[in-house]
């Protein structure tokens, strides 16, 4: 029945597409639906898909691949430098501790010491599809949350290189039985010696790093020369198969060479075109991962042992919750963000299949166990988002930064009410100024640390996800007389002045955007109150250049008041011309063409002549005409 | 030796050749501190505090401006608002000015003969400079005839050199002490004998 190809992608497809539309519906995360789906589509329920669920499982973990190259590009090199301390510190004693402790566990039940020091291994390590995955739809990135977990998982994919070298060591079969038994995972180095091993994964780092700089930006601007779309879709799969393909080869998790190859592009000018390339190949791919996963657990083993497979995974998931939460606790997480973190990691990850099938290709681990072990995997993996709503619907609510807290109607200003999301640099200096003036700004915000300072200081502030109708709700959205959409993330802007727009048509929207392309996109969408981030900075920063260089600060002030308005208008009209063909994939190029063109008419224009008032040469001058007629 | 205060307000100061001149030749001189409003104040927030203390350091206060619509430019206005405050330049205890001298500079693209009643201007100069001679008087100041260079748009370079010149005469002049007295009779200060020896 699951012979074609056609027939398998219909089924991946259709799953998804049902799974995913329903989980959403019912406000749950997207990774839920495709798990779902995949234990409804896999061989012990609706049979469609056999025992080609592992193979597919592979196959999909490009999807993480992708995932931590599509983050290394978030992450410019001098932030990643930053976090080093906690990539170390987080990941260490999280690994170490889950370590120690699963290995006492598994070697009081009486497990030989190899066979526990694997597992432990493979308890050790978190699931970066589920983990990430759920943090980015929620948006949560830049938490103190996000980045701990972002810090962790980061390490573990460190450290899984060390795990794969070490394992061998516990073997005491020859290495070439091993090799027959699972000549996937034999590579270059195995043959080599440790300190070889050492300097090859070192030079492969240094080669990512060079030839992002000299080799790929290079080639990309060639085929961003071509015009030719797909091209770049090409070359920005190319990229990351490359990467990993080197990785693979000298045996280190393609997952971290991808990261560091994001984190290379971070800085390059195609850094949004990848991005936006990716995305979606990314996200088919990543679902496929999880739908592989739900398809992957045997209900068989679980039928067999179920007591065994039900305590062994509740006791691993408390194990790894405890010491994650001991973790956040020592880095000094607040309450809620420590127990986000503690759910959202509290897995065994993807890297367990590896490893497991790993050991039992060295005849470590038995069938039964690596049976066992990969159920518990795949359940653990399935429970996150489950353990993941518990924790937001029922423990966070009573705990820590609460959406809302009461508080005594104090101002006037509550008859003309403002709500401003996003109390970031940006939000922050508009609230202080609002409040200068004795109007206190309702504020929305998503950082639990900046909501439980900004409460101290007796501002009225709702903590949560802004684009939720709930809780702009909560905010007094239906009294509301301005909303100011102050955020960084255009998307979340869009959100909101969607929802606002439909529900509470009557209250003034004022966003702020990064440049005049998202300026554009507003405009279209009806909005009028646009500011743009970057507009009367970089004119302040030029007048006072021009103002050194001996221009007259007057004469410049009035000109920067021109350019503002020439600019606005110019925006209004480009914004309201029909769309051309929209070409996004070459945005880069298109920017460039257009700054060019306003050059041209600002040359043209040359605005500064225009400017006659008070100029007496030219009253002189029109005078002498006057009198020579 | 007295200290002269150059408050100087002019829009397009870079487009002004007789200004230019005016200033060229006086802003570096001893004992004159020449202060720029424009270039200072570009977006009119005036800062009161420190107008006040430059004005409290100094004895001649000169409003060196171009003379648009018979009056002065926007910011000067702004300046005389927001600085010569009650209490202070005036009124119960405003005595911060008093015995101070001040006069107008002024530039005008009119020639004298059409600032009088027979003329296309109706008014005279001094009869157009009353709220600044009332405003000298109302803080206590001694209001002296303005120094006028007038016809801008006909001056040759070489007049230019010359109205410069006098004006760091008069300069001189005030700083030595120059009384009411020698200016008894004249509508410009550029008139008077002292002014004109040779």
């Amino acid at each position: 029945m699951s012979g074609s190809i056609l027939f398998e992608a219909i089924v991946f497809l259709a799953g998804a597409i049902i799974c995913v539309s329903i989980a959403k519906k019912l406000g749950l995360s997207s990774v839920i639906g495709y798990l779902f789906a995949g234990v409804l589509i896999g061989p012990y329920v609706l049979g469609f898909i056999g025992n080609e669920g592992e193979d597919i499982l592979h196959f999909a973990e490009f999807g993480v691949v992708m995932m931590l190259f599509l983050i290394g590009l978030e992450i410019e090199p001098k932030n990643f430098w930053n976090m080093r301390k906690t990539i170390v510190g987080m990941g260490g004693i999280q690994v170490g501790g889950t370590m120690l402790l699963s290995y006492i566990l598994f070697a009081l039940l009486g497990f030989d010491w190899k066979v526990a020091l694997v597992i432990s291994m493979a308890v050790a390590l978190s699931s970066t599809a589920i983990a990430l995955q759920t943090i980015k739809e929620k948006g949560l990135m830049d938490t103190t949350f996000g980045t701990s977990s972002f810090s962790i998982l980061l390490f573990q994919d460190i450290i899984v290189i060390f795990m794969l070298g070490f394992i061998p060591l516990l073997s005491s079969t020859d290495s070439n039985a091993s090799a027959e038994k699972h000549s996937d995972h034999t590579n270059l180095l195995e043959s080599l010696p440790i300190g070889f091993q050492t300097l090859a994964i070192i030079m492969s780092v240094v080669l990512i790093i060079v030839a992002g700089r000299y080799l790929i930006v290079p080639m990309l601007r060639k085929v961003a020369k071509t015009g030719v779309r797909e091209l770049l879709i090409a070359a920005a799969l190319l990229i990351v198969f490359g990467i990993s393909f080197l990785m693979e080869y000298v045996g280190i998790s393609p997952a971290l060479g991808a990261f560091l190859g994001g984190v290379v592009l971070s800085n390059s000018e195609f850094k949004h075109e990848l991005e936006s390339t990716l995305e979606p190949f990314k996200n088919l791919l990543l679902g496929l991962f999880f739908m592989a996963v739900g398809a992957s657990i045997n209900f068989i083993v679980i039928a067999n042992s179920p007591l065994t497979i039900g305590g062994l995974l509740i006791a691993i998931i408390i194990l790894k919750a405890i010491v994650l939460f001991i973790t956040g606790y020592i880095f000094k997480l607040k309450l809620d963000q420590n127990l986000l973190l503690t759910c959202s990691l509290a897995q065994i990850g993807e890297f367990a299949f590896v490893l497991l099938s790993f050991a039992f290709g060295l005849n470590i681990l038995e069938q039964e166990q690596m049976d066992i072990m990969l159920v518990i995997t795949a359940l653990s993996m399935s429970l996150t988002p489950i353990i993941g709503i518990i924790n937001e619907r029922f423990i966070l609510p009573r705990i820590g930064t609460k959406e809302s807290v009461k508080r005594p109607m104090d101002h006037i200003a509550k008859s003309q009410k403002i709500i401003l999301v996003g109390f970031g640099h940006f939000g922050s200096t508009i609230g202080r100024f609002l409040r200068s003036h004795g109007v206190e700004a309702t504020i929305l915000d998503h950082d639990s640390n900046r909501v439980d300072f900004l409460r101290k200081m007796g501002f009225e502030v709702y903590y949560g996800d802004a684009t939720r109708l709930d809780l702009l709700e909560s905010a007094g959205i239906a009294d509301a007389k301005i909303i100011i959409c102050a955020t960084n993330k255009i998307n979340v802007s869009k959100a909101i002045s969607k929802i606002v727009k439909e529900n509470y048509p009557h209250v003034e929207m004022m966003i702020r955007t990064k440049n005049r392309y998202d300026a554009y996109e507003l405009l279209n969408l009806g909005h009028e109150n646009i500011y743009r981030e970057s507009l009367e900075t970089s004119l302040t920063l030029a007048k006072d250049v021009l103002s050194k260089m001996g221009f007259r600060k007057y004469t410049l002030t009035r000109q920067v008041q021109n350019f503002i308005k020439y600019d606005e208008d110019s925006l209004r009209r480009l914004a309201s011309e029909p769309k051309r063909e929209e070409d996004y994939i070459f945005k880069a190029k298109k920017e460039l063409e257009q700054q060019e063109k306003f050059l041209n008419q600002d040359f043209k224009r040359g605005i500064v002549e225009y400017d006659n008032h008070w100029d007496s040469e030219h009253i002189r001058k029109a005078l002498n005409k006057f009198n020579e007629e | 030796m007295k200290k002269v205060l150059v408050l100087f307000s002019h829009p397009k100061f870079e487009k002004s050749r007789a200004n230019t001149a005016l200033v060229d030749h006086i802003k570096d001189m001893e004992g004159v501190t020449f202060h720029d409003l424009y270039e200072r104040y570009p977006d009119f927030h005036i800062n009161v505090s420190a107008e006040k203390k430059l004005l409290s350091q100094h004895d001649i206060i000169i409003w060196h401006h171009p003379f648009y619509w018979y009056s002065c430019p926007p910011l000067m206005k702004q300046w005389i608002d927001m600085v010569l405050e009650f209490g202070w330049a005036y009124g119960p205890n405003g005595d911060a000015l008093q015995s101070k001298t001040c006069l107008n500079v002024i530039t005008t693209g009119g020639s004298r003969e059409v600032y009088c009643s027979e003329g296309s201007n109706s008014y005279t100069i001094r009869q157009f400079l009353r709220p600044f001679e009332q405003t000298a008087n109302l803080c206590g100041m001694n209001y002296l005839p303005p120094f006028a260079v007038m016809e801008t748009h006909k001056l040759s370079d070489d007049d230019l050199i010359k109205h410069a010149n006098k004006y760091g005469a008069l300069i001189t002049l005030l700083k030595d002490n120059l009384s009411n007295i020698d200016c008894n009779g004249f509508s410009f200060i550029n008139d008077i004998p002292k002014l004109n020896t040779t």
